[in-house]
């Protein structure tokens, strides 16, 4: 054996003790799957995205006396979810772009947090700028090459209507600015991109140029979203270790999944 | 006049709930053509066509010349109570419950003399008009009422058991976001329902009538979404040992038939709304008001489905909600049978093309959501099991009646056209 794969070994011992002592502590990014859980909607003539449903197949009765279990249903797209390239038209025709073929080592990895919590709790419509991500990286330095960038907004702590925010001319929730997206694709090449609030971009996304930048950029570079998650304000700015891998459905275009950050516990925000 | 019904006390917790019975439910295939005409609350009797002889009771051949060709005619109510008695004990563990019960004999302006129940403002020898009516086991009885109006006569105890009246007792609508809910809770209201409840799913996105629904008197809105099995069994163990009357106007409509749709997605929605909804809360809710069925002045009374007419026969151009419809139907007869022990009455209302935004591009007439809610009312109001609700669904079910095929092929030339 190399020294490396000694060394690797011994790292995942030591990684293995330090959870278990609780030096580096696991957040759960995930909410849970509700029925009621909030779920993006589309002008109706639209298909839209079915909502997490469960029917009981037995609970410990004539149905099947010794266990219980339910199937359920749901949208790639409900709930805590993920999204792969080929979700979006800019990401059609990219190699390995479904969740199913997407390399297994994109689901770990390094992610950077960006808190955007005071301005949204003044502007629904608040939105990340490249001025906000050069003024982060001043203070925290340059988001590095391959990691997640999550804004933080505290969205997630809103509940029922105040989440949607649905008015007359459609969604306001805060999200990226296409210039925004464009930094972070194509001049960090950041792995992806993860929000709190019901999907990537913006409510009012549909009317920048192009609409949907942070899908657009994202999923045509064949890189990674994460959305409708919570707790992001338990992470650091930078030095938590992500976790997140989708549901292996064949060609799926995303899916439900936990998100869980490795935290070192003096570097744990909150 | 009648003494009016009061709001009923609260129940004595420590009293055992009044099991359902049921009267007599026997009668001859031909007595059946009485039931089909009091499910729409039509006065119908035989009338031979070779002799003209109007028959009564109903039979397989003419009482006059023999004849076996006995169609059903709508004819004159009016009538003489000519005897009249009270029933005061019976065998009949119904009647036994419920007497002194009044009975008597009607003399038809139109000939024959019919046995009747009658009604607390008839005196003998007065001019009634005879009512047919479905009674707890679901056949139909006639009921001798005055002529004109009395005070309070929808609260004749003889009366009220043939009827669903909303009078005092408690509803669900199961759909806030329905296009119909707002002019549900308001019929319902001025019909004295003592509560309305509503269900409204997703409160986490807005519809138009959230605000008015509210404001409407007796309205209480709570949490049901009928594709979600665990959202209705808790709404049940919160309400339904107090819904009395439930009205299920949920339903999910997208235009369109099998090919110019590119995938099962909304039918499946259609189904989940309009079958797979009916029949959970059937599931949850049918058991409890099947056994509350003779439960006092508020007992369960009345499960009311608001359905397409193309649930008869298909639209094409709205082929897969009507598909949806049609399977509703048939699981409303399925239900209608499983209630029948509780004597809870299974009422369909039928509309054609409703004024909503999914029928937008359709041309008039179309059914607004008033007109359905009157519809829904009256028919409780007149215990009727079938309702068919503006021209275009009484139309439909006449050319269905007359024949189905030559219906289809009607259908079938129609689309296109309209939408």
């Amino acid at each position: 054996m190399t020294t490396a794969v000694l060394n690797a070994s011994s790292m995942l011992t030591e990684f293995a003790a330090a959870i278990a002592t609780g030096e580096i502590e696991v957040v759960d990014l995930t909410h849970t799957l509700d029925p009621d859980f909030p779920v993006i909607i589309l002008p109706p003539e639209f298909g839209q995205c079915a909502r997490f449903r469960m029917e009981e197949i037995s609970a410990y009765d004539h149905r099947g006396p010794g266990w219980k279990w339910y199937n359920f249903t749901c949208c790639e797209h409900t709930g805590t979810h993920f999204d792969a390239p080929i979700h979006w038209v800019s990401g059609r025709d990219l190699p390995n772009n479904a969740v199913d073929t997407i390399p297994p080592e994109h689901f770990v990895g390094p992610v950077c947090v960006i808190d955007c919590s005071e301005g949204s709790k003044t502007d629904d419509d608040f939105e990340l700028t490249p001025d906000i991500i050069l003024a982060w990286e001043r203070q925290h330095g340059q988001i590095p090459e391959d990691s997640w960038v999550f804004m933080r907004t505290d969205w997630s702590k809103r509940s029922g209507a105040e989440y949607l925010n649905m008015r007359k001319d459609g969604q306001h929730s805060p999200g990226p600015t296409p210039e925004a997206m464009r930094l972070l694709v194509d001049d960090r090449n950041i792995r992806g991109f993860g929000t709190e609030t019901v999907g990537t971009d913006a409510g009012q996304a549909m009317h920048y140029s192009p609409p949907m930048p942070a899908h657009y950029y994202l999923h045509g570079a064949g890189r990674y979203g994460l959305q409708c998650m919570r707790n992001l304000d338990l992470l650091p700015p930078t030095g938590a270790i992500l976790f997140s891998a989708p549901l292996k459905i064949k060609q799926g275009t995303g899916s439900p999944l936990r998100v869980l950050a490795l935290v070192p516990k003096e570097a744990a925000n909150g | 006049m009648t003494t009016p019904v009061v709001p009923p006390p609260k129940k004595d917790p420590q009293k055992r709930t009044r099991v359902p019975t049921r009267p007599s439910h026997f009668r001859s295939r031909a007595a059946l053509g009485l039931a089909a005409a009091a499910a729409e609350g039509r006065f119908m009797l035989q009338r031979c066509s070779e002799c003209g002889t109007l028959q009564y009771p109903p039979r397989d051949a003419c009482a006059s010349c023999l004849s076996a060709d006995l169609p059903w005619m709508d004819v004159s109510p009016k009538g003489k109570l000519i005897a009249g008695t009270v029933v005061r004990t019976s065998t009949n563990v119904y009647f036994r419950e419920r007497t002194p019960w009044r009975v008597g004999t009607v003399q038809l302006e139109e000939g024959p003399s019919i046995i009747c129940h009658v009604h607390g403002d008839v005196q003998t020898g007065e001019d009634v008009v005879l009512i047919n009516r479905l009674d707890k086991s679901g056949q139909a009885v006639f009921l001798a009422i005055p002529q004109g109006r009395t005070a309070n006569m929808e609260d004749d105890p003889q009366m009220r058991e043939l009827t669903c009246d909303p009078k005092f007792r408690r509803v669900l609508i199961t759909d806030a976001r329905a296009p119909n809910a707002l002019a549900l809770a308001k019929a319902f209201a001025q019909a004295q329902a003592s509560i309305i409840f509503i269900g409204e799913s997703e409160s986490w996105r807005s519809y138009p009538a959230h605000e008015e629904l509210r404001a409407v008197p007796k309205v209480e809105i709570l949490p049901l979404d009928v594709t979600d099995t665990g959202s209705v069994l808790e709404l049940c163990g919160e309400i339904g040992g107090k819904t009395d009357i439930l009205v299920n106007n949920a339903r999910y409509v997208r235009p369109g038939g099998i090919m110019n749709r590119g995938d099962v997605i909304f039918a499946k929605d259609e189904m989940e709304v309009n079958f797979f909804g009916l029949m959970r809360l059937a599931q949850i809710f049918g058991p409890a008001m099947r056994g509350r069925g003779a439960d006092g002045q508020n007992s369960a009374t009345a499960w009311v489905n608001v359905l397409s007419v193309y649930a008869w026969s298909n639209m094409p151009d709205y082929g897969s909600f009507s598909a949806s419809n049609a399977a509703a139907l048939s699981l409303s007869q399925c239900l209608r049978a499983e209630l029948s022990a509780g004597g809870v009455r299974v009422m369909n209302v039928f509309s054609g093309p409703t004024e909503d935004e999914w029928h937008q591009p359709l041309p008039p007439p179309k059914v607004a959501p008033e007109a359905i809610a009157r519809s829904v009312i009256s028919g409780l109001k007149d215990g009727l099991e079938e309702v068919f609700v503006g021209d275009v669904a009484k139309d439909l079910i006449e050319r269905w009646r007359a024949g189905p095929k030559i219906l289809e092929r009607e259908m079938i030339e129609n689309a296109g056209q309209d939408a």
